[in-house]
């Protein structure tokens, strides 16, 4: 008896388009998950039965696909006369070992830095999870590349169809760049590089010089045949993990809410891209919504800064701002205050609004501004926290810190919202924010931040600011005019020390 | 179409879970692993070696990482918006 191994042909991995109708509707379904997923997030108490039902998505995908392509190997058990005796179906065991190795070994890894991780890190820890998506996007377009039998994608002449080329070119693409560019803005975030924008000279040149030979390659690797175009492949490969580079490091600190909103959604747009070419409805509807869910993020946060996306992109803007800056930099007088003299302003207070900022982020002040907040709420302090849009390293930043220090979430205002009721407030508490409450920004046509929206502190009848120095200004390197004003009190000192002290002195 | 529907999903959300909103898309784009279980899968009949093979496979872990990692941190994000409800 000798058994013989045969590959059924009916599993092949690349009869994408013979693909049964139930995993036509599997993929639909998982779809469906994930678009539930972002709908649950459009109010927090519905928002964790939104996070389940994207991991069902996740699994039904999975599951789906482990199904379907997994190849069964028909046993052929041959008798004496080399007649075969009896057929019978196995998976290929050692395949689905090691799959579920990889998924294993990727759970823990995922699991254990999600459990580590703190708040503050967050931005850093989201850019990295985009680099692993576009890294795993590049490894399967190269494996799709390299064995593009199995995946369904030849013509009748064992060429790699031209539409299919497109897709291969475009997804790789997208991919490395999506997986430079965030291992850029992880290091920047991580203050593993510095955060000031690092400009080239004639970068604009480069950057299009570099983009125009990923389309021209792109369309060459399209439109001649297979053979012989591996070096074009490597070459768009290699000039996109380039252009990713080149694209971040002009790109400085406070405009990397945009940048991290935008490699969210260029993430979704490789996937989407490998979706094409896999003939994967599930990958293709997935990666259109996360792809347009980070544009538009990608848009507000622009739309909150006053700028356009192109000039976001193009980058450099600390560099071109602070050279504004030192020129209308001049010695004014400004009142330092203590924490002893806030904490009596805040107790005589009634209405205190708080607007945090990155520096809150840095000095990892969040916990012991609620304890300031709830003592002041015992004292009958009517305590409010304005967020503005574009505040700290990611949409949504500081909203999460405040929730971490257990801040009810009806106490936290947007900016829109809260912004007619700095005339009432006694107290206006900046805390690690600077540019977002600058009123260059509504008066000044040379400022950079010009037209940005801002808080209107100023009306306010009493301003404290805290901050390290008054040396330093804020990312877009401009100086600000509420430091010098009658009603502001300068706080100098660190974040966390500071509210620490006032808390001491509310006793 | 998926697009479409995004569009219309994503304004609805409050800026407020702006970041579970990345954590979440994030652990959705890695159904990129998909991609990569084909790939696997692809590799193991292919006579072309085994190099599509374990490019499937670290495409694998690195999008397991994101797809657990993605969800888990979004759900400790959530959990902390759930303890100030009871308040």
């Amino acid at each position: 008896m000798m058994p013989f191994f045969m590959l059924s042909a009916g599993v092949d991995a690349g009869s994408a388009g013979a693909a049964p109708a139930w995993v036509a509707l599997a993929y639909l379904i998982a779809g469906i998950c994930f678009i539930l997923a972002l709908r649950g997030l459009s109010s927090p108490s519905t928002s964790r039965a939104g996070n389940r039902f994207g991991m069902a998505g996740m699994l039904i995908a999975v599951v789906t696909t482990a199904l379907t392509h997994i190849p069964t190997y028909v046993v052929n058990v041959a008798d004496g006369a080399g007649q075969i005796a009896e057929q019978s179906l196995a998976i290929d065991q050692s395949l689905v070992m090691m799959i579920a190795g990889a998924i294993a070994l990727g759970a823990v890894i995922g699991i254990t830095t999600a459990r580590r991780i703190a708040m503050t890190d967050m931005p850093q820890l989201v850019a990295a999870f985009h680099s692993l998506v576009g890294l795993a996007a590049v490894l399967v377009g190269v494996a799709a590349y390299l064995n593009p039998g199995a995946f369904g994608i030849l013509d009748a002449n064992q060429e790699i169809l031209t539409i299919s080329r497109i897709e291969l070119g475009l997804g790789v693409a997208i991919g490395a760049i999506t997986f430079s560019g965030s291992v850029i803005a992880f290091l920047k975030l991580n203050g593993n590089m510095s955060g000031a924008p690092i400009l080239l000279p004639m970068r604009h040149l480069i950057n299009l010089g570099v983009l125009a030979s990923i389309i021209g390659l792109t369309a060459w690797f399209a439109l001649i045949p297979t053979i012989g175009t591996g070096p074009i492949f490597w070459a768009i490969v290699a000039l996109s993990f380039v252009i990713g580079f080149l694209l971040i490091i002009p790109i400085g600190g406070a405009d990397m809410p945009v940048v991290v909103s935008m490699l969210n959604s260029y993430s979704g747009w490789a996937a989407a891209a490998m979706g094409f070419t896999l003939h994967n409805s599930a990958m293709i509807i997935t990666g259109a919504l996360v792809g347009s869910s980070g544009a538009i993020l990608s848009y507000i946060m622009c739309k909150a800064m006053n700028r356009s996306f192109i000039s976001v992109i193009a980058g450099g803007f600390g560099a071109e701002a602070s050279s504004s800056g030192d020129g209308a930099k001049t010695d004014r007088p400004w009142k330092r205050g203590s924490s002893e003299d806030a904490a009596f302003l805040l107790q005589q207070a009634e209405n205190v609004i708080i607007i945090p900022g990155y520096g809150m982020a840095v000095a990892q002040a969040q916990h012991a501004l609620r304890e300031m907040g709830d003592m002041l709420k015992e004292n009958g302090v009517n305590v409010r926290y304005a967020i503005h849009p574009v505040a700290g390293r990611m949409p949504g930043h500081m909203n999460v810190l405040l929730a971490e220090a257990n801040v009810p979430y009806d106490e936290v205002f947007e900016l829109e919202d809260i912004n007619s009721e700095f005339a009432q407030a006694d107290v206006a508490f900046i805390i690690g924010a600077n540019d977002v409450v600058n009123p260059a920004a509504k008066t000044d046509k040379s400022s950079p931040i010009y037209g940005m929206p801002v808080f209107d502190v100023e009306k306010a009848k009493t301003v404290m600011f805290i901050k390290r120095s008054m040396g330093g200004v804020g990312y877009a390197g401009v100086d600000n005019d509420v430091f010098y004003m009658d009603q502001t009190m300068m706080l100098l000192s660190d974040a966390k020390k500071m509210v620490e002290e006032i808390v001491k002195h509310l006793d | 179409m998926a697009c479409f529907v995004g569009y219309y999903v994503v304004w609805s959300v409050t800026p407020a879970l702006h970041t579970p909103l990345m954590a979440v898309t994030n652990a959705i784009s890695s159904v990129i692993i998909v991609g990569a279980l084909i790939a696997a899968a692809a590799g193991r009949m292919a006579d072309g070696g085994q190099i599509p093979l374990w490019l499937g496979l670290i495409g694998v872990v690195l999008a397991s990482i994101n797809i657990f990692g993605g969800f888990a941190v979004t759900a400790r994000m959530l959990a902390m918006y759930k303890k100030k409800e009871r308040k």
